[in-house]
């Protein structure tokens, strides 16, 4: 697909979902919505194991504290104020990322896979054991944020279709924060990190840092995802924070190529899409999903965002375009 | 009196039993172009390791104008302008030659924060890269995507990587190998010309470049210095003659 093609495909998409909830019902806009919010959780962990090649596999620890952090400076009548608890609940994943990427970007292949998960059990184990955030039952947000800056309110996130329009925002001005990132000197560090280390280190590069800041970047950014997720379903568990969903946030990166901030949104919605469709059909979706899957991991090696290319390939009879 | 800018003193380096490096002495200068000679497994790669922070020393200190920097790691070394090139190609292998060279050029003014920067448009290292690939002969080879390039020209491209970062001392680890011998013979030239602001320490089997390039030259064997002398005292050597220049010989 060349770019011409490619931000017409983008711009169409983002048409559709800026127009859904006028003609879609509110259960499919709430589902729309939490495809956004998936899509930054996955564009976040996309700029470690894609761009940076650091393969996080315990990304909902960062993700689940936002969330927390929300439900947690909620008071039990009142709504929180907007403009505190979204960047406090940034700033408190963004804050324990930096706290673990100090440790665990000391490890490198295998090693950092398990260290990250074996943070992010932790992490799971202090909300699923302690009294701290209402223990495995989770806890209730009963008010959303308020979003009124001096007697002015601007939007209210009660409003569905305000609600939705905020998620819509943050995503795309994630993609867009993203983007900058990726191509400023700092992204092209992390690019290179991911190809050859050891050289950005004789080079001149101290690359633990440039870790460490992208680490804490993809930290800050779950927390955006977890505190929106919070938002919108009103409740938060300790599940938010369990491997399953690191795990369900690493497949949207490889279903959807990873390397590829477009992809990792396609590889969320692609994720929700299809267990919406296969738990519709049968008790044992697990199994559908599965092979799902590895059916996509074998038939589309760089995943949806490299589908297209190798389309146009094939119709070009063999002559790839890109 | 010239001036000195790297130097080690008693470098040793051990790999369990093995000494690999033995209270080696060597300073480069600026001006000089240094070549250390010495058979497979002698140790030259281990020297360059340690000079570059790729590998710490078992003993011994390195200074760096004058100042202790043993325990300066290799991207330390980098900044402070030693530079070095690798023996077996060390290369971005899916970017082009202009963007290994480019990132190779931002490491001198990295401007980590400014995220509203587009990378591939910063003047000063777009430049940089554009000479250093032009000095190591690959002109009109800047979209060639590194990997796919031949070994020879891929040879090229890590000596451009080392120029582009503009460092002061080049540490150069059989650059020459795998390339053909009209590039060789640029690369000879393009040595003699370096070395008039720079300290080189050039590694190399080939010795008519040798003897062409070298100011000094010094001779290892099983990790300790032989020799170390101009060319014509290394050429007239008994010692390194029978250690080496005859064992070449030999198989010659
Ligand atoms: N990382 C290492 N671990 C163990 N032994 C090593 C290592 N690097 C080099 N050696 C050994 O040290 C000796 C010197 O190697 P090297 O410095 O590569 O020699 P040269 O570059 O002169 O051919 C060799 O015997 C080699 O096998
Ligand atoms: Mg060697």
């Amino acid at each position: 697909m060349n770019s011409r093609t490619s931000t017409i495909f983008k711009l169409a998409v983002m048409a559709g979902v800026l127009a859904f909830p006028a003609f879609g019902s509110d259960f499919y806009a709430e589902m729309v919505a939490k495809v956004l919010i998936l899509a930054i959780f996955a564009m976040s962990l996309d700029l470690l194991v894609g761009f940076t090649g650091l393969v996080s596999f315990g990304h909902a620890a960062y993700f689940g504290i936002a969330a927390y952090a929300v439900a947690l400076m909620t008071p039990k009548y009142d709504p929180a104020n907007l403009w505190l608890a979204l960047p406090a609940s940034i700033l408190a994943a963004a804050a324990a990322a930096f706290v673990i990427g100090l440790f665990v970007l000391r490890t490198k292949g295998i090693y950092f896979i398990m260290v990250t998960l074996a943070f992010a059990q932790m992490a799971y184990y202090v909300f699923h054991d302690t009294p701290l955030g209402g223990g495995s039952d989770g806890i209730y947000l009963n008010f959303k944020p308020d979003a009124t800056i001096a007697g002015w309110v601007p939007f209210d996130l009660n409003e569905p279709h305000h609600l939705y329009y905020f998620v819509v925002a943050a995503m795309l001005a994630v993609y867009g924060l993203l983007k900058l990132v990726l191509r400023s000197p700092f992204g092209r560090v992390l690019v290179g990190i991911r190809s050859n280390e050891h050289r950005m280190l004789s080079l001149g590069y101290a690359t633990f840092r440039y870790k460490l800041a992208a680490f804490t970047l993809a930290g800050g950014l779950a927390g955006f995802a977890g505190f929106l997720y919070a938002v919108l379903f009103g409740f938060v568990t300790p599940e938010y924070l369990s491997w399953h969903k690191s795990g369900d946030v690493l497949l949207m990166v490889i279903l959807g190529g990873m390397g590829n901030l477009a992809g990792a949104i396609a590889g969320a919605a692609a994720l929700v899409g299809l267990q919406e469709i296969f738990t519709g059909m049968t008790k044992h979706w697990q199994l559908l999903m599965g092979l799902t899957i590895v059916a996509a991991v074998l038939f589309m090696p760089g995943g949806m965002a490299a589908t297209p290319a190798r389309i146009m390939a094939r119709i070009n009879g063999g002559k790839t375009n890109e | 009196m010239s001036e000195v800018l790297l130097a080690a003193e008693g470098m040793t380096r051990r790999f369990g039993g093995l000494l690999a490096n033995r209270d080696v002495n060597i300073q480069l200068e600026r001006g000089v172009l240094h070549a250390l000679l010495g058979p497979n497994g002698a140790g030259k790669s281990t020297c360059i390791n340690m000079l570059s922070g790729d590998l710490p020393p078992s003993e011994g200190t390195i200074r760096y104008k004058g100042e202790d920097i043993t325990a300066l790691t290799s991207y330390q070394r980098s900044k402070i302008g030693i530079g070095r090139s690798y023996q077996r190609t060390n290369i971005f292998p899916k970017f082009t030659v202009l963007e290994n060279c480019r990132l190779a050029a931002q490491s001198r003014k990295p401007r980590p924060w400014s995220l509203l920067t587009n990378a591939l448009r910063m003047p000063e290292a777009v430049e940089r890269a554009r000479a250093a690939i032009a000095e190591a002969g690959l002109s009109g080879r800047e979209d060639r995507v590194a990997g796919t390039m031949s070994h020879g020209e891929q040879r090229q491209l890590e000596i451009a990587m080392v120029l582009a970062t503009d460092a002061e001392v080049l540490l150069l680890d059989e650059p020459l190998a795998g390339m053909g011998s009209e590039e060789s013979a640029q690369m000879v030239t393009l040595l003699n010309r370096l070395k008039a602001t720079r300290a080189i320490l050039l590694v190399e089997h080939d010795m008519d470049a040798v003897f062409a390039v070298a100011d000094r030259i010094t001779v290892m064997v099983n990790g300790q210095v032989l020799e170390s002398g101009s060319p014509e005292q290394i050429r007239n050597s008994p010692d390194v003659q029978a250690a080496y220049l005859g064992h070449e010989a030999e198989h010659e």
